[in-house]
């Protein structure tokens, strides 16, 4: 829908409009890439810096994120041929995205660097398996961990487990509410031919895969997958100079968070996630409301995370998620499709980056699905989204990202159309 | 001084710097529950930690607390992820509410500590008991023993007190 009217489009105050994002690139989606994350995470890079039409001694900012199962920006820099002006590499996973961007407006702003690519190389299937297995099970427990994983508390799953029960029990939200996230979320994925999971699945299939850990089935945790994905930023003038018509970031929030951060569960209602305090943040600095939104991508590690996190920023209220995601509402051709690639549930697990590549896609009407081509060679979008067809939102203007590291902390995005 | 032991094939320790968690585990070595109480605001407060989240006084005495609460969330985890856990599913996390402190310092807050649930001897309760445990089951503390001088705080039912009817659980079994 189109922009509210608004007098106040670029205060400096929150470099409203002032930064895009002017390049993405991504590898191949794999389980088994067989290859290091040095090679995954410059061959993304080589791809973003292709897609935006720069070279890659442009580049001369570079952020990354891992939990220790990455290569460092200075190896990625060296493969590519990139001297740089600013770097940094940070701990962390989910939520690191929306938040990493903001550095990069930061550092650009203040005149640090140009042009800073943000990249996150994983092997989250082959090497340290996302979902806790492997080498990280087994690591001895020291210290603060005695009081969770001395328990057998310990994966994402059952971190969250705790927030996800408590708001079945708070609201009466029922299993095949949240199921229906990745119903919606795989009838997206089987209309993005780079989707590690293409099958659609039913609600049925949803509920009686196994269980992991209650309240969760198998096929409400994301998939595992090996892969690199990059995303470049610069201001909203280098970006007019560039390759596509970029989006422009209207608003950022980075890691904003619940109290008690130890454990959060000391501070409750323990259903309310960070969108709760992030959206005061990223709404007024966007200088838009949900209803404004056309694309969500909305962090799905687990079917629940994204629900929990449409409340708390205001899609619906609190508490109606689970009607929310049910009611079409999160479909293509619905008011306010979400995770449009699929998403983690099912086109890969990056922690969060392709949720900001896809939306980056859409804004620019330039998702990559299968229908024909034209005579111009541009993609000639039919906006039929059954099985296989198209998965371009029609007449999007505005896009928010929610990214989620755990209930406590989250990040988020606001970004329009380019012109 | 260091505490270190093997738990069902699992490494768990405390280093001789970390003096709170050391604190905390001498009184459950002895089967006991305390927790750091403020020496400005008077709070109690868990995990243990350096400073008052309340208040950020750096200071605090430790406090015996009755080991008693309802269960205020749960998990129970049917795919285990680490290796020690493997024998022991179904196995619940209970996230537990105690009775000392509720709603403070503001109605959002109260000492919500997580442990399995057990029997009253600190061993893994069998599946026909954690079918019976749900949101609003009262529990008390017991202890499971690690070696000596750690011992790690449990939850089992309370038999004394009044139950719910029909605690709250997840509605597939």
């Amino acid at each position: 829908m189109p922009l509210p009217a608004d007098t106040d489009v670029s205060t400096p105050k929150f470099l409203r409009d002032k930064y895009a994002i002017v390049g993405i690139g991504e590898t191949t989606y794999t389980r088994g890439s067989g290859k290091t994350t040095r090679a995954l995470g410059t061959w993304a890079l080589r791809n973003a810096i292709a897609d935006a039409g720069l070279k890659a001694s442009d580049i001369d900012g570079m952020l990354s994120y891992s939990g220790n199962d990455s290569t460092p920006s200075t190896f990625m820099a060296g493969d590519i041929g990139a001297r740089l002006n600013f770097y940094m590499d940070c701990m962390g996973g989910g939520s690191s995205t929306e938040a990493l961007i903001g550095i990069a407006i930061g550092v650009i702003e203040a005149g640090l660097c140009k042009y800073v690519a943000i990249f996150r190389a994983m092997n989250g299937f082959s090497q340290v398996r996302i979902g806790g297995t492997g080498a990280r099970s087994a690591a001895p427990v020291n210290g603060d961990a005695l009081h969770n994983r001395a328990y057998g508390w310990q994966s994402a799953g059952q971190n969250f487990a705790p927030t996800f029960m408590r708001h079945m029990y708070d609201y009466g939200t029922k299993p095949e509410q949240v199921a229906m996230v990745k119903v919606v979320h795989s009838e997206h994925a089987s209309n993005n031919p780079k989707a590690y999971y293409k099958k659609r699945f039913t609600v049925d299939e949803v509920l009686s895969s196994r269980i992991i850990c209650k309240p969760l089935h198998l096929l409400d945790c994301c998939v595992e997958t090996d892969n690199g994905t990059a995303i470049i930023v610069t201001s909203a003038e280098r970006a007019k100079d560039l390759k596509h018509k970029s989006p422009l970031i209207r608003g950022v929030v980075g890691r904003c968070s619940k109290p008690r951060l130890d454990m959060h569960y000391q501070h409750g209602p323990i259903s309310r996630v960070a969108g709760y305090y992030a959206k005061d943040i990223l709404w007024p600095n966007a200088g838009v409301g949900p209803e404004d939104i056309d694309a969500v991508g909305a962090y799905d590690a687990f079917t629940f995370t994204s629900m929990l996190q449409l409340e708390d920023y205001g899609f619906c209220k609190k508490g109606e998620g689970g009607e929310y995601v049910s009611s079409g509402i999160t479909r293509l051709g619905g008011r306010r499709p979400q995770n449009t690639s699929g998403g983690h549930l099912c086109e890969a697990y990056t922690h969060g980056m392709n949720m900001v590549i896809e939306n980056v896609r859409q804004l620019r009407g330039t998702v990559d699905d299968s229908c024909p081509v034209g005579a111009d060679g541009v993609v000639q979008h039919t906006y039929d989204y059954r099985e296989g067809g198209c998965r371009a939102v029609k007449n999007i203007e505005v896009t928010a990202n929610l990214g989620w590291a755990n209930p406590a902390t989250g990040s988020a995005m606001v970004m329009r159309r380019g012109f | 001084m260091a505490v270190k032991g093997d738990y069902m094939g699992m490494v768990l320790s405390i280093d001789d710097l970390d003096g709170e968690n050391l604190g905390y585990f001498a009184h459950c070595a002895e089967h006991k529950f305390h927790l750091q109480k403020c020496d400005d605001c008077s709070l109690l407060r868990y995990p243990p930690t350096t400073g008052c989240p309340f208040c950020s006084c750096g200071t605090s005495t430790w406090a015996a607390v009755e080991g008693k609460g309802a269960v205020y969330s749960y998990l129970e985890v049917h795919h285990a992820i680490q290796p020690a856990f493997k024998a022991k599913t179904p196995y619940m996390v209970l996230l537990v509410e105690l009775d000392t402190q509720p709603g403070q310092p503001t109605p959002d807050d109260g000492i919500r500590v997580a442990a399995n649930l057990t029997l009253p001897n600190g061993e893994f309760a069998p599946p026909d008991v954690v079918k019976t445990v749900g949101i609003g089951t009262r529990v008390r503390m017991v202890f499971s023993d690690v070696s000596e001088g750690l011992s790690l705080p449990q939850w089992t039912i309370d038999e004394t007190a009044a139950q719910p009817a029909a605690p709250w659980r997840y509605p597939q079994e």
